[in-house]
């Protein structure tokens, strides 16, 4: 399909920047990707038949991750070695 | 009622507001996918592995998995603190209690979901009942309404009956009026006959009655005492 429209697991290494430069970079465009991105997880991982704690599992990895890299700063200062 | 061509007027308002027919309608819903996407170790997705698969074989993304955790630590990039104690406690729990209740709360909640399903299939095969009923009534009245001829002959033949009797009541009303009205006339000369008569033999019986002189009365009179004398003696006579 076009480029523009196709999501981003379909777009290959080299077409990369040109999709970037597609994209809708305003605040509505923004909100519309947020949506996108949330609605095509819940389809796929949370609104089906039988589910496992796969669906709620990866969102509180992600919410670990989010929140360690949110609070590297303050915890840089628990290192054990001062060099690396 | 289908085959019935509609009125022009309703066919123009239709095709301003197109029934369920287009691919956009949102009835019906689609069915939920019975199982969600894969994913291994309950954190990474299967299309992750097969990304790698023609590049690294099976292994790749644990040995990335592993070069990636280790490059971590060591450059402490993730510290290992009180935290980490917390989290490994934490996890263990989480998972013992997954592998030991998870089959038993998928099974209730499978349970809570097939009831809701129940319910909501046996509304959705009493509304097709009562709309097939509905159309088996239907067609019925629309076999009544061939019976219309019938119903009209019927009908006629009421009417007609209607009529017929109350020409045949007016009919012997005037029979009888007339009846009565010769019967009147009948009655009237029989009796001026009548009374024509009664005067007559009344003024007859006057007239003989005053044309008795006395002359004839007393010669009436002997005559019958000769008579009664003759018989008298025929009778002594006879005894």
């Amino acid at each position: 399909g076009p480029l523009s429209e196709r999501p981003l697991m379909e777009v290959r290494l080299g077409e990369l920047h040109t999709w970037i430069s597609t994209c809708n970079f305003s605040p509505q465009g923004l909100l519309g990707a947020v949506q996108k991105a949330w609605s095509s997880y819940c389809a796929k991982y949370i609104h089906v038949r039988r589910g496992g704690p796969a669906g709620i599992s990866m969102l509180l990895a992600g919410y670990c991750l989010f929140s360690y890299v949110w609070n590297y700063q303050h915890l840089k200062q628990q290192r054990w070695r001062k060099y690396h | 009622l289908r085959a019935l061509p509609p009125p022009v007027a309703v066919g123009v308002l239709h095709t301003t507001r197109p029934l369920h027919a287009t691919q956009q309608s949102l009835a019906p819903v689609p069915p939920l996918p019975e199982k969600g996407g894969e994913v291994r170790h309950g954190l990474i997705p299967e299309e992750f592995f097969q990304f790698l698969y023609p590049k690294t074989g099976v292994t790749g993304p644990y040995m990335l998995g592993t070069g990636l955790l280790l490059y971590l630590l060591s450059k402490e990039i993730y510290v290992v603190n009180h935290e980490t104690a917390a989290a490994a406690c934490i996890l263990a729990v989480i998972v013992y209690g997954i592998k030991k209740f998870g089959p038993d709360v998928a099974a209730f909640a499978d349970k809570l979901n097939e009831e809701k399903v129940a319910t909501a299939v046996a509304m959705k095969n009493e509304a097709i009942q009562t709309l097939q009923t509905a159309i088996e009534e239907e067609k019925k009245e629309q076999w009544r309404v061939e019976g219309r001829s019938y119903l009209f002959d019927a009908k006629r033949n009421n009417i007609a009956m209607l009529l017929e009797a109350n020409y045949r009541e007016r009919l012997l009303m005037v029979y009888n009026e007339v009846k009565k009205r010769l019967d009147y006339q009948v009655a009237m000369q029989t009796l001026k006959r009548q009374k024509e008569q009664d005067y007559m033999i009344q003024w007859v019986e006057k007239n003989v009655v005053q044309s008795i002189t006395p002359q004839q009365q007393k010669e009436s009179i002997a005559k019958c005492i000769l008579d009664l004398k003759a018989l008298s003696k025929s009778a002594h006579a006879a005894v």
